[in-house]
């Protein structure tokens, strides 16, 4: 299967848009994605650290760090811990499960930079999880509604 | 002679990747606990014993085995942990256990002689007598032998030996100094079988430059890839080197391994078990290989004669092998 790349002229306009926003609701869908999951002592030492994914074919970062409630936006750093890159569709590949982390490393679409130890750590503890990172059962907008629902009333 | 069955061994780094190679057909899984005990000592990987102890349970639920790799050799301050793990196997019911050090053998078949014993590739037996060695002194049931023989060279190996043999078919190869490989420990100050990583994470540094992608171990450029490069693991001894003014890959070069085509022959020999190699790898990974394992067997279990490779199969592991291309290895090779 050919790569799917979001094409240039799209990603270029694209990354002209402030990338705050971008990094707000992609936190939030991670933390209502992935729940109390995140909430899990051994991402310990991620906490406090600057994380940026990079949707390369996008034209997007997003940079957040993370703390004992979940993520959180952040403005960009120069220099994050840990820079993870990809294109849109590799990234879902990996949260779908369809694809190996290191397969895509030796074919050269996907690139972890900074910390690698952060790096490895993110990845195995995704694998370690029961379900997927993104279950589509768990993303179903009555699922979300909600899952929203009850963490506006707790 | 032929066996009743060639069992399919597979890696599992986490429980989801157990479960998957047991769901596309895995005969046994092989799996690490979460410390130096095995030669896969990465951060986040592996089994704390409940973990373990799911696995065992759904393993054995739908009657395939688990098997333990306590495959590192235990270092001066960590030699009750070694044997705690052994303790922990024991107690979860394992099927067996991959050793590589006689100390931690001789203790295992004096504590539990009821624990079946599997000598790793580590433990680097290449010859009958070896073998013989370790079935003697503690029991060991078979044997993990090492990828440097050509299958000639296994074939005689098994002719003085009762010990079951079993054979790598697929993955990741290295240099194949196994059981003695202390080549990290120049760059790193570890080692896989001292700290069960050949590259610690902590020392690995990946970084875009304008002059490719750099991989660094410790500081150490090993290796710079151009844009349409394909990559390998940071490990020293997939590095490319500047020799005498030239810049190569001075020791080898990155690749998988993978058998298939010989199936046929390994088939017929009365080899045990095929191992794929691979707990560092994710569930996807342990479900695209699985599945085409499987596939190949069975089909090759029907009919030895016409067995062929089909294009798919070769497709699909290529895909997934390292620097993306694949050897018969020493395997295929007319020399001795």
């Amino acid at each position: 299967m050919k790569p799917f790349l979001i094409p240039q002229s799209i990603s270029a306009l694209v990354s002209l848009l402030p990338q705050y926003p971008h990094a707000v609701i992609f936190t939030r869908a991670v933390n209502l994605a992935l729940n109390d999951r995140l909430r899990d002592e051994v991402w310990q030492p991620l906490h406090g650290k600057r994380v940026c994914i990079r949707v390369k074919d996008a034209g997007i970062a997003f940079h957040f760090t993370l703390d004992a409630h979940g993520m959180l936006a952040r403005h960009a750093v120069s220099r994050p811990d840990l820079t993870i890159s990809a294109s849109a569709q590799d990234f879902f590949l990996l949260a779908l499960r369809k694809e190996d982390p290191d397969t895509l490393f030796f074919s050269r679409r996907l690139l972890m930079e900074g910390d690698t130890e952060l790096g490895l750590l993110v990845k195995n503890t995704l694998d370690a999880m029961e379900l997927p990172p993104l279950d589509f059962h768990a993303l179903l907008p009555a699922h979300l509604l909600g899952r929203l629902r009850t963490r506006l009333l707790a | 002679m032929q066996p009743e069955k060639i069992e399919l061994v597979c890696p599992a780094g986490s429980l989801p990747a157990l479960k998957t190679a047991i769901d596309h057909g895995a005969d046994c899984v092989y799996m690490g606990f979460r410390d130096d005990t095995n030669a896969r000592n990465f951060t986040g990987l592996n089994f704390s014993f409940d973990n373990a102890k799911e696995g065992v349970r759904y393993a054995h639920a739908k009657g395939r085995k688990v098997l333990l790799a306590l495959n590192t050799y235990p270092q001066a301050d960590g030699w009750q942990r070694w044997r705690t793990a052994i303790d922990n196997a024991a107690e979860l019911g394992m099927d067996a256990v991959i050793l590589a050090d006689p100390g931690l053998m001789q203790y295992a078949a004096k504590t539990h002689p009821e624990l079946r014993l599997h000598l790793s590739v580590q433990g680097s037996a290449t010859n009958y007598e070896a073998i013989n060695f370790y079935h003697e002194m503690f029991g060991i049931r078979r044997a993990v032998v090492p990828r440097v023989l050509a299958l000639a060279q296994v074939e005689q190996l098994m002719a003085g030996t009762p010990v079951e043999i079993e054979l790598f078919g697929f993955g990741g190869l290295c240099v194949m100094v196994e059981g003695r490989c202390a080549l990290s420990s120049y760059a790193t100050g570890d080692s896989p079988n001292t700290r069960g990583v050949c590259s610690p994470p902590k020392a690995v540094r990946w970084q875009e430059t304008p002059k490719g992608l750099e991989s660094r171990l410790n500081g150490i450029l090993i290796d710079r890839y151009d844009p349409e490069e394909k990559a390998g693991y940071p490990t020293l001894c997939k590095g490319r080197f500047d020799v005498e003014g030239e810049t190569y890959y001075a020791i080898e070069e990155p690749t998988s391994l993978n058998t298939l085509e010989l199936l046929p022959k390994l088939m017929n020999m009365g080899i045990a078990a095929i191992k794929i190699e691979g707990r560092q790898r994710s569930p996807a990974y342990v479900e695209q290989v699985t599945r085409v394992w499987r596939q190949a067997i069975d089909s090759c279990r029907r009919d030895t004669q016409s067995f062929t490779v089909k294009p798919a199969w070769m497709a699909e592991l290529g895909k997934v092998s390292e620097g993306q291309q694949q050897t018969l290895g020493a395997y295929y090779r007319p020399w001795k």
